[in-house]
């Protein structure tokens, strides 16, 4: 944060400010001429178009704020006004509530880019590690805001995510107490959880912050998984990256105000439009599309784990469900260590790219089972999905890690992108002739 | 004096440690002692805790019904249970179930089943209230959720749910009225 090197600027009242707050150098160092590996793919425009995405929800949830009242008896109704009466109310909650999906579909892809390309390798092991925790800040973030209209699925999600915690031998019922401030989900759980989703935003952009300087620092992961060996390998940031990362954001964007404006419901459920009732559980609660695969491990525990064909339990069906979910997440903080095999992109492993795919239809399994009723092919899909999705990771990955052969790797980011040229340059020659 | 001058040539650093020790420690206690208040705010508040109770009217309920009332927030299961519901309860093995615990231990009068309508394992209310409503495989009460059955004593026999439904306090003041709470 020192001084450092200073750029040149012709404009005197930008000259006078840098002098005394360098904010244009390090604006020209970290995003003007900061050097890029010159063969991203659109893979690397998510960080970008999730960045937006965050700013756009701070924007609409900032002015939704101003219209909404966080009390049960007067929340549904308040939502529905900025629906009806609220000028521009519409827009403002159909981005909010599609830009959410929005943000989770950026962040996904960018997730599963960052695993495919090795991107949390050394030396990127601590930009991996904040990035999942961005991720599991944006979850408690959107499972908070999915309560605040009080519909019955937004409140009924609130009680049986909370109740998780009363699976904790001994402390849970306290702690279930604690977290709703009464004996079940009502108006102090409400207030407080409106206050924590107006916090947890800010928190996320400065871990974003911390992700952003930690990436600074190491560079960019490139899809071939070589780092630049010099100036002839990377492209200043800008013009080249502020282009492809603005197109990439338009294309996503057409998709996000496509969805908004034509079918700003097609994530949601009937139950979100009848006000929360306590005392009647719609007759089925499924939160988020963005949070069904841990929903449906949550769900694949059915069973008591202890001695067998005896009544000695050690870990309840209930206990082993929420530790089973959590532990997913969790997991992910792990990856580098689990996975410390030396190529980084999937490109130069084919064993590795074959379980990443598969562990992708896993999940896509598990979306689709936490969806149903838990009864018969659902539950037998969610636990083959839960078993694969751990075996990637503690069985699979350390595995491969010392046994998979990698291919041979280009000696250089250039020397991959020409030989690429030229088999491009050959096909084309072979179908013109 | 010169103990003194010694002392602070030598083992003076671990005089300014110790400092730096008990500074550190009481910095330490006086923040969390500091964080108590703001933590504690969130647990129940005098208003929420104020003990309710209520006193519920069952002389309307025939045998076979149910009622669902409203109890610090929860809903409270009352069902008149039938002939039929009470011998399946009371013939139940031990062994067949999760949670044990004998029907007469659930119940004040037979007749009368008064429980908790919140299953143990998430918190959503049962269904089987209604005629109308599913009430599992073992004739009690189907939660929704993530499937978990309950049988005519409120017991827990299949699913995820770890324990019977919770029998709250209450007591018979006269034949047709109840105090829950």
């Amino acid at each position: 944060m020192s001084g450092g090197e200073r750029a040149e600027f012709k404009n005197p009242v930008v000259s006078w400010i840098d002098e005394r707050l360098p904010v244009f150098s390090l604006m020209q160092k970290e995003y003007g001429t900061f050097p890029t590996p010159k063969n991203f793919n659109y893979f690397w425009n998510f960080g970008a178009i999730a960045t937006v995405m965050l700013v756009l929800m701070i924007v609409t949830g900032i002015v939704l704020a101003m219209h909404y009242t966080p009390h049960a008896d007067h929340a549904f109704g308040s939502v529905e006004r900025i629906m009806r009466d609220v000028n521009w109310g519409w827009l403002l909650r159909y981005l909010h509530m599609n830009g959410a999906a929005f943000f989770f579909i950026a962040v996904y892809i960018h997730i599963f880019r960052g695993m495919y390309y090795g991107s949390y390798k050394k030396p990127r092991e601590l930009l991996w590690i904040f990035g999942v925790l961005i991720f599991v800040l944006m979850m408690a973030a959107a499972f908070m805001g999915y309560v605040l209209p009080w519909s019955q699925m937004g409140g009924w999600a609130a009680t049986v995510i909370t109740s998780l915690f009363s699976a904790i031998p001994f402390i849970g019922e306290d702690l279930l107490h604690f977290l709703w401030g009464g004996f079940s989900v009502d108006n102090p759980t409400l207030n407080r959880f409106f206050s924590l989703h107006y916090l947890l935003p800010f928190v996320i952009c400065a871990v974003v912050f911390l992700h952003v300087w930690a990436l600074h620092v190491t560079g960019s992961n490139n899809p071939v998984g070589v780092e630049p060996k010099g100036k002839q390998d990377t492209l200043p940031f800008h013009p080249y990256y502020t282009a492809k990362d603005t197109f990439g954001l338009a294309v996503f964007l057409l998709f996000f105000a496509a969805v908004s404006f034509y079918t700003p419901n097609i994530f949601a459920h009937p139950a979100h439009f009848v006000e929360f009732n306590p005392m009647v559980t719609p007759p089925h609660i499924v939160p988020e599309w963005y949070f069904l695969p841990f929903y449906a491990i949550l769900k694949a525990v059915t069973f008591d784990i202890g001695i067998p064909f005896t009544d000695v339990v050690f870990v309840s069906a209930k206990l082993g469900g929420v530790i089973a979910m959590f532990g997913a997440v969790f997991l992910l903080f792990f990856l580098p260590w689990l996975d410390n095999h030396p190529v980084k992109s999937a490109r130069y492993r084919p064993l590795y790219k074959k379980a990443l795919l598969l562990l992708v239809v896993a999940v896509l399994a598990l979306g689709w089972a936490g969806a149903q009723l838990p009864e018969g092919l659902p539950v037998l899909v969610g636990q083959i999905g839960t078993a694969y999705y751990f075996a990637f990771f503690l069985i699979i990955l350390p595995w491969l890690s010392k046994n998979e052969k990698a291919l041979a790797l280009p000696k250089s980011i250039s020397a991959a992108v020409l030989e690429e040229n030229k088999s491009k340059a050959q096909t084309t020659t072979g179908t013109a002739t | 004096m010169s103990t003194q001058n010694i002392d602070h040539n030598d083992d003076g650093e671990t005089r300014r440690d110790f400092l730096y020790l008990t500074a550190g420690a009481f910095g330490a206690v006086g923040l969390t002692s500091f964080a108590w208040p703001f933590l504690d705010s969130m647990n129940p508040a005098a208003d929420t805790l104020a003990m309710s109770t209520i006193e519920v009217d069952i002389s309307p309920i025939q045998e076979g019904q149910s009622i669902t009332v409203v109890w610090q927030g929860k809903p409270v299961f009352i069902r008149h249970r039938t002939a039929a519901e009470i011998e399946q309860a009371r013939s139940t093995d031990l062994k067949d179930l999760r949670d044990k615990q004998v029907d007469s231990d659930r119940v004040q009068n037979e007749k009368w089943l008064v429980m908790v309508g919140i299953c143990t394992h998430l918190g959503c209310v049962p269904l089987g209230q209604k005629i109308t409503q599913p009430k599992g495989d073992f004739g009690g009460w189907f939660c929704p959720c993530h499937g978990s059955h309950y049988d005519t004593s409120g017991r827990i026999r299949k699913g995820p749910a770890p324990k019977n439904l919770t029998v709250p306090n209450y007591k018979f003041m006269n034949d047709t009225r109840l105090l829950i709470g």
